[in-house]
């Protein structure tokens, strides 16, 4: 790849006391590439997102981030203000439990309209088109757009979720377990949508689950953690199709055939 | 100074203007912060005072503070002067502190007030502090006071267009009538306490200074004199004011903010001033509104000070008798809706 990576990481590593939440782990994610990382329950996998998009501060190690300026900048060197900027227009963060990254009494259009008017959009009818072109993408009907997500399925909170984080153009989205609680053709049907608009947008992103059926439709690369590390990474087929340590030969062997 | 003496009892003596004087000091340090961050809400160790929280015991506190011997104080609750709250707490600083009362706004040098700001224009040398209940303009959208503080201190508002967003989607104009958040100096995003929209732009360059007490929440903020303050709205959606069909009924002002006072259960009502100095300055210059009282008989059997449409029923329109009939004047002829929402 000639490309620069857009994220870096580092070292990082996160003790919860005497409890290790993540350890030691380096990774890189470029641009327009779909990270899967993936692993057991507590393995660490949603410790080190939450290190990667600043949500943690890691007890080692470092977080660098490629700013539009073509700057590699160090995320713990920012001030909150450049982070909270950083965090509502250049990344998304889709979260397993809609409810958590939407405001459920805010309508539909509201939800999707915040951050374009927490970066300035100022014209109501500017930011409703926005909104119905947005809600089109995620394939949920125009005339919801003044409904508020409690009267809306699973499956349409998180479309509404992935617009909401999508209007502002971001280059960066985190994703844990975007289809966790969902059933399987509405699993099915999400995922379509996302790779479609990750396609489209050339988003990076670095998407948390333990679902591996999830990683090989979405992912380029994949990362195996177990016990916090990281114990094997390469290209998902390869991974997938040749696991290389007995962990993931495990992981993968336990995917029940369809 | 009050001095009593109760049976045996020593006598109850109170501090001027009620708090002690560490006190006082302390709120005092609260203001000047305030004033020197336009809009920023300032934490104060609020004290309990001698009536209930939601009474205006945040006003109260940053009176006294503010209130010197020779001050002359008015306290309005709704724009009246006779309302219980207005009475109570008028009633408490001339026991305690023994100022001098007015229910004239100009010539108050301290006008303590509950959800209005006065007609008449103030001056430089008045000071307005409003009883504030809830401080914070972001509270019902974003329930985390660290949550508030962090987006105050980057200031991020955003999330007080999604309120105005939200009004629009819903009613098709921006609905928030009263406690309409503005912006302050150009930074700070405020509650300018529950007045209505109405009194905004009045809050814009005034001369006089500003201070808000909140109590129960324990914060000061103030606007201080001659401050660009910018009400929000979207360019699409401009922010307006109420607007009123009619003049006042008693007085004919208009430009002014009204009350409806229902008059009986025929849908007959009327529309009268709800700054009662203004509307009775008004009258006693001789304006007269369409169910106004004859000069003669305004001035003889009502108090100085007290709304004759609220005390003294004017002759000439209906008053509903015990068998629920009208008893008097003309039939009661529904006066046809003097408050219009807002064009938009």
């Amino acid at each position: 790849m000639t490309e620069q990576p857009l994220l870096v990481a580092e070292g990082l590593s996160k003790n919860y006391g005497p409890r290790i939440g993540c350890r030691d782990v380096s990774l890189e994610v470029y641009p327009g590439e779909v990270l899967a990382v993936v692993g057991e329950s507590g393995s660490g996998k949603s410790t080190l997102l939450g290190l990667l998009s600043t949500e943690l501060d890691p007890s080692a190690g470092r977080v660098s981030y490629r700013m539009r300026d073509g700057r590699l900048a160090d995320l713990a060197s920012l001030g909150a203000a450049e982070r909270r900027l950083l965090m509502r227009t250049d990344w998304g963060f889709v979260r397993q439990n809609p409810a958590d990254g939407l405001r459920m009494a805010v309508s539909a259009g509201g939800n999707v309209g915040e951050r374009l008017m927490a970066v300035g959009w100022r014209h109501y009818g500017n930011i409703r088109e926005e909104a119905l072109d947005w809600l089109g993408k995620v394939e949920i009907a125009g005339d919801r757009i003044d409904d508020d997500p409690r009267a809306f399925s699973g499956g349409m909170r998180q479309r509404l979720q992935i617009a909401r984080n999508l209007v502002t153009r971001p280059r960066l989205v985190f994703m844990d377990e975007p289809t966790g609680g969902l059933d399987v053709s509405v699993q099915a049907r999400l995922l379509d949508l996302i790779r479609q608009l990750v396609a489209e947008l050339g988003l990076a992103v670095i998407i948390v689950t333990h679902d591996l059926a999830v990683a090989r439709l979405l992912s380029h690369r994949m990362v195996v953690m177990r016990q916090g590390g990281v114990i094997e990474t390469g290209l998902t087929d390869q991974v997938l199709d040749d696991p290389r340590e007995p962990y993931t030969q495990l992981l993968v062997s336990s995917v029940l055939a369809a | 100074m009050n001095t009593q003496a109760i049976g045996g009892m020593p006598e109850i003596t109170y501090n001027f203007a009620y708090l002690d004087e560490q006190t006082k000091r302390m709120i005092r340090r609260a203001i000047l912060k305030a004033i020197a961050i336009p809009g920023y809400q300032v934490p104060f160790a609020a004290r309990e005072m001698p009536m209930p929280y939601g009474w205006g015991t945040g006003g109260v506190q940053v009176t006294a503070a503010v209130l010197g011997r020779d001050d002359v104080l008015k306290v309005i609750d709704q724009g009246a002067d006779d309302t219980t709250n207005a009475v109570a707490i008028r009633g408490f600083f001339e026991k305690t502190a023994g100022v001098a009362t007015t229910t004239s706004t100009t010539e108050a040098t301290i006008i303590q007030t509950r959800h209005r700001v006065p007609e008449t224009a103030l001056g430089e040398n008045q000071i307005l502090v409003y009883q504030v209940p809830i401080p914070e303009p972001l509270r019902f959208l974003e329930p985390r006071e660290t949550e508030t503080r962090q987006l105050h201190a980057l200031a991020e508002y955003g999330l007080m267009h999604v309120k105005l967003y939200e009004d629009i989607a819903r009613h098709g104009h921006i609905a928030t009538t009263y406690a309409y958040p503005v912006e302050v100096a150009g930074r700070y995003v405020m509650d300018p306490s529950p007045i209505p929209k109405f009194d905004n732009p009045k809050l814009d360059d005034c001369p006089a200074l500003q201070l808000f007490g909140a109590g129960r929440e324990k914060r000061i903020y103030a606007i201080p004199p001659h401050t660009k303050v910018r009400s929000l709205d979207f360019e699409d959606h401009p922010f307006r004011v109420q607007k009123f069909a009619k003049p006042c009924a008693l007085c004919a002002a208009t430009g002014v903010y009204l009350d409806e006072v229902i008059l009986d259960d025929r849908g007959g009502r009327m529309f009268v001033c709800s700054d009662t100095d203004y509307c009775n300055t008004r009258q006693e210059a001789g304006h007269r509104g369409e169910m106004g009282v004859p000069a003669e008989s305004a001035s003889s059997d009502v108090m100085p000070g007290l709304n004759p449409g609220i005390h003294a029923v004017p002759p000439g329109h209906p008053v509903q008798g015990v068998d629920g009939r009208v008893k008097s004047g003309h039939d009661g002829v529904p006066v046809e809706s003097g408050r219009e929402g807002d064009a938009s």
